[in-house]
């Protein structure tokens, strides 16, 4: 068997798998935003609601990613954000995005989105100026990073609904966890 | 037969096709096949003779690090396994003539991703009861076999 490099684009994986309308993504994607603040009222709750969402979808998505794209191990933080930004975007956004703003260390670093499908038809009213409209994504790469025992946090620092120029999410490396024996010796 | 453990040694799956003896309760006898696969693994990293990253024996590794190795062979099974990065371990135990399995092993986590992932009903982390999945493991698992 042929050892296959790790993907360095998502376009092969992107164009074999089932879509659904970009439109109608969007716009069920509205829809839940709509309803979680009807719901909740408070904007922080808000932002906390679909950081969670984002959370348990990202623990899922981590393995059909896995499965499709034939990604085995990246061996530093730098090349699992290049992977998330090259291939993850593009897998499940059908968007590239780059990476940016390394620190010194390597553990923390900018994605940015120039293009971003969820927020087609968006305009922020006066009264949810404090939503992040996009907390899901940050959410989803929280929760797949810590499924391969990552701890990260993500942040949004730029965002387009806000006035700036571009979707700018910071990852945050904060540990990797080691792999531990689960059970103990007197179970 | 096969089984499939998840990072935290949780058995989501076990299903036989075909073993004759039962030495062990089921719930001993998954906690001793992760027992060996764990330490195993730990070990031919140890031993490996090309890469310095390892680590000390027995001392927890971080995912990634280290070889890993993907079947053994005795003289009345082969035993295959694979580990994904997101902790998902899978492992066949199959007749010790049988070829390399790492393709199977794969298609398995493909349609584990299918039909269990993509399951809104299923909680992550608790054994997979989903029919579909079973059927469609089945059915693979005999057109190899």
């Amino acid at each position: 068997m042929a050892p296959v490099g790790p993907p360095r684009s998502g376009d092969a994986i992107f164009s074999s798998i089932d879509r659904v309308n970009a439109e109608l993504f969007t716009l069920t994607y509205g829809a839940i935003v709509r309803q979680l603040l009807t719901d909740l009222e408070e904007v922080e709750e808000v932002n906390k609601q679909l950081d969670q969402m984002g959370y348990n979808i990202g623990i899922r998505l981590i393995d059909e990613f896995l499965a499709k794209s034939g990604v085995s191990r990246c061996v530093d933080f730098r090349e699992t954000a290049e992977m998330i930004a090259k291939v993850g975007f593009k897998m499940f956004l059908g968007v590239t995005a780059s990476v940016t703003s390394w620190d010194a260390d390597g553990t923390c670093c900018s994605i940015v989105l120039e293009d971003n499908p969820l927020v087609d038809f968006v305009e922020l009213p006066d009264t949810c100026q404090g939503l992040y409209y996009c907390n899901v994504l940050s959410g989803v790469i929280r929760g797949a990073l810590e499924m391969v025992s990552m701890k990260t946090e993500v942040t949004w620092t730029r965002d387009v609904l806000r006035g700036d120029d571009a979707y700018e999410l910071q990852v945050k490396l904060l540990k990797q966890v080691a792999e531990e024996y689960p059970y103990k010796d007197d179970e | 037969m096969m089984y499939v453990f998840n990072r935290n040694g949780v058995c989501l799956l076990y299903k036989e096709w075909n073993r004759p003896l039962h030495t062990l309760n089921p719930q001993q006898d998954h906690k001793l096949m992760f027992g060996l696969l764990f330490s195993l693994k730990s070990l031919t990293a140890k031993m490996d003779p090309v890469n310095a990253d390892k680590g000390n024996l027995g001392v927890p590794q971080l995912p990634g690090q280290g070889c890993s190795f993907h079947s053994f062979r005795t003289n009345t099974y082969k035993l295959s396994f694979m580990e994904t990065p997101s902790g998902i371990k899978i492992i066949l135990v199959t007749h010790p003539k049988t070829g390399d399995l790492r393709e199977a092993l794969k298609y398995i986590y493909s349609l584990y991703v299918e039909y269990v992932v993509k399951n809104p009903i299923y909680s992550p982390g608790s054994p997979i009861k989903s029919e579909l999945f079973n059927t469609a493991l089945d059915q693979y698992v005999r057109s190899i076999s």
